[in-house]
Order: structure tokens, then C-alpha cells, then sequence
């Protein structure tokens, strides 16, 4: 008797575990993908690419180290890249925060056009016109933001718009990074 | 004018053929394996398409990076290696066996032997009740008596026969 009272039990824990899974499962986003590079805090790819600003320029990891940095992948066939492009610039001019750009996928005379347009928030920009260093980062949409620590480190990954709100985490994770490379 | 509007219809096949990306193999074998790759290479914009699917851009690299890699000699699982190290176990349709992925590989196994050993002890507890069944019915003074589970005739017989068991 004592065990068919047990029994009884089990289609309410299996409706509690199920409940539980499906619950979380309301809050993950499924279009947000886990960076390879940032979970396991890889340095960016090696690359060897020309700058957009000075194509006779190349431009290589070393030119990614030296302080906590943001890398933002962005193209002028991407209409959200336009829409965070004023905020990056905010963040670059009122805030001091060192930006890299990549111009992925793009033509390089219409990005030239564009920063010369809306303004250049990045310090240097490299230019990777077939996508190699993105495929590589596994970048799989523009706009993309990374965290750099000053080795060159991939320490997070944003995928979209880069907004106040999101500014506050990547803030936060530049902040805990500075801190661990003082210790 | 319809003989020359027809011979164009004709072609329109292979202009169409010619928007898929046409890939040469240097043998039969390396082609075979492209397209069980693609087929299992999951395309991270467009999730829920293979990369062989999808007309996404990246796919479309990606589809071209796999081609590389076979032309170059590379074995299969350098290519998913190479995959993986880029945008994860994501892009994989067949996740590989390690800690993480147990549950999933082993998981319906486990619910199986769950399911198969409620089975055998449901049984063996039916096996157990059936022949208390007659218990049910009232017994006074070790003579069974009719009632829901036995007709006067039948306890009569159950009497008989249990006094000729311990006659013996």
C-alpha cells in the first residue's frame, strides 16, 4: 500500500521537472548563440588584414593589445550597425572607451563614405572584406561587440545593437576585467 | 516565335541550376562527403537549416570553407574540429558524446529501462494478487462461504476439494 502511494507521486515530480525546464526555457533566447572564443577565452584570431582608414596599412593581433577594448564587427549593409553607430560614437568621444572596428563583409570605398558621414568612432579599423577574421571569430551577424583585455583576450560577446542597457554589461565585464589583470 | 519561346523555356533550368553554388570535386568519394557534412553542419543565422539548406551568406561561406578543407585532404573530423572551434557545439546536428551531452545520448535508454522495469514489477504485482483473489471472499471457520466472489456451488466444490487436500 505504502508503495502504491509512492506511486502516485510521480506524474506530479515529472510534472514539476517538466515545468521547470520548459520555464527556463521561456527566458533563453534562442537566436543567442554561446561565442566559442569568449567561453573559453581564446585571443582573437590571427590575422593579418589592411586597415579601412590606411590600406597600406596591415594590421595584426598586436595592433588589438594594450588595454581593455571594445571590437565591434560592423557593415554598411547592415541597417542595426547604423543604429548603434551614433551610440558608439557617445561611447568613444564622452567616455574614452577604445573601440576596433571590423568591416566585415562590406565594399571598402562605401565604408570609407560612411565614417566620413556619421563619424569615426573606432581607433583603427580593419578591413576584412571577404569575412575571413569574422568567419574565424565565428561571427554569425552583424553588429557584433566584443570585450578585449589588454592580451588581446576574448572575454564576452554581444550579438545586436549595442544600446545603454547593454552598455551597462559590457561596462560591467571591462570593469571585472581591468580588475583581474591589476591583481 | 513559339519554337524560340519554348527552346528559352528550356534553358530556364539550368539558368536556375546555375544559382546554387556549383562545387567541383577531384573524385566521387569527396563529394559524397560534402554533401554529408553540409547535411549535418547546422547554419548559425539561420537556425533549423543545415548549412546545405540555407541561403544565407554565411552559409554559403561556410559551404565554401568545407569545400576547401576536402580539396585540401582534410579528414572529416578536422572539418567539424574546425567548425566547432569557431561557433561551437552549436553547429553540429549530431552533438558529440562527452559529460555534457550524456543525458541527451544515454538519457531515453535510461527512460526505457525505467519504463521497461514499472512494466515487470506492475505485472509481478498482479501475478501476486490474482490467486489472493478468492481470499476475498468470506471464509468462516475455514469453510469458504458464497459471496460476491464465489456462488454457492463453487465454495461448496472449494470446500470439497480443500478437505480432500487435508484428508491426504
Amino acid at each position: 500500500m505504502n508503495n502504491r502511494k509512492l506511486f502516485a507521486f510521480i506524474p506530479l515530480v515529472i510534472f514539476i521537472v517538466l515545468g521547470i525546464f520548459l520555464w527556463r526555457g521561456l527566458s533563453i533566447d534562442p537566436t543567442e548563440l554561446p561565442s566559442a572564443l569568449a567561453d573559453n577565452k581564446r585571443p582573437v584570431p590571427a590575422f593579418e588584414l589592411p586597415s579601412l582608414t590606411e590600406p597600406s596599412v596591415m594590421l595584426s593581433n598586436a595592433d588589438l593589445k594594450g588595454e581593455v577594448a571594445l571590437l565591434n564587427v560592423w557593415a554598411t549593409w547592415c541597417p542595426t550597425c547604423k543604429e548603434e553607430h551614433g551610440f558608439l560614437n557617445r561611447l568613444a568621444q564622452d567616455e574614452g572607451v577604445t573601440i576596433y572596428g571590423i568591416n566585415y563583409k562590406d565594399e571598402p570605398a562605401k565604408a570609407r563614405e560612411w565614417l566620413r558621414r556619421y563619424l569615426n568612432p573606432y581607433k583603427k579599423v580593419i578591413l576584412d572584406e571577404k569575412g575571413t577574421l569574422g568567419l574565424d571569430m565565428g561571427v554569425y551577424g552583424a553588429p557584433e561587440t566584443y570585450v578585449l583585455d589588454a592580451d588581446g583576450v576574448v572575454r564576452y560577446r554581444h550579438v545586436g545593437a549595442v544600446d545603454a542597457s547593454v552598455w551597462k554589461t559590457l561596462q560591467q565585464v571591462m570593469a571585472q576585467v581591468e580588475q583581474e589583470a591589476v591583481k | 516565335m513559339k519554337a524560340l519561346l519554348l527552346s528559352l523555356m528550356l534553358l530556364l533550368p539550368f539558368s536556375a541550376q546555375a544559382a546554387i553554388d556549383a562545387y567541383e570535386f577531384s573524385d566521387e568519394q569527396k563529394e559524397a562527403r560534402f554533401q554529408q557534412l553540409t547535411g549535418e553542419l547546422r547554419c548559425p543565422k539561420c537556425q533549423n537549416q543545415n548549412i546545405a539548406d540555407s541561403d544565407a551568406p554565411l552559409a554559403s561561406d561556410l559551404r565554401r570553407e568545407v569545400h576547401r578543407m576536402l580539396e585540401e585532404g582534410e579528414s572529416d573530423e578536422g572539418i567539424i574540429d574546425f567548425m566547432v572551434t569557431r561557433y561551437g557545439d552549436f553547429v553540429l546536428y549530431r552533438p558529440r558524446v562527452n559529460e555534457t551531452t550524456w543525458l541527451l545520448w544515454y538519457g531515453p535508454f535510461v527512460l526505457l529501462g525505467i519504463g521497461v522495469l514499472v512494466v515487470v514489477l506492475i505485472s509481478r504485482n498482479r501475478r501476486q494478487s490474482t490467486p489472493t483473489g478468492p481470499k476475498a471472499s468470506s471464509e468462516v471457520g475455514g469453510q469458504y462461504q458464497a459471496s460476491e466472489g464465489l456462488t454457492t456451488e463453487e465454495a461448496e466444490r472449494l470446500n470439497k476439494l480443500l478437505q480432500r487436500d487435508s484428508d491426504q
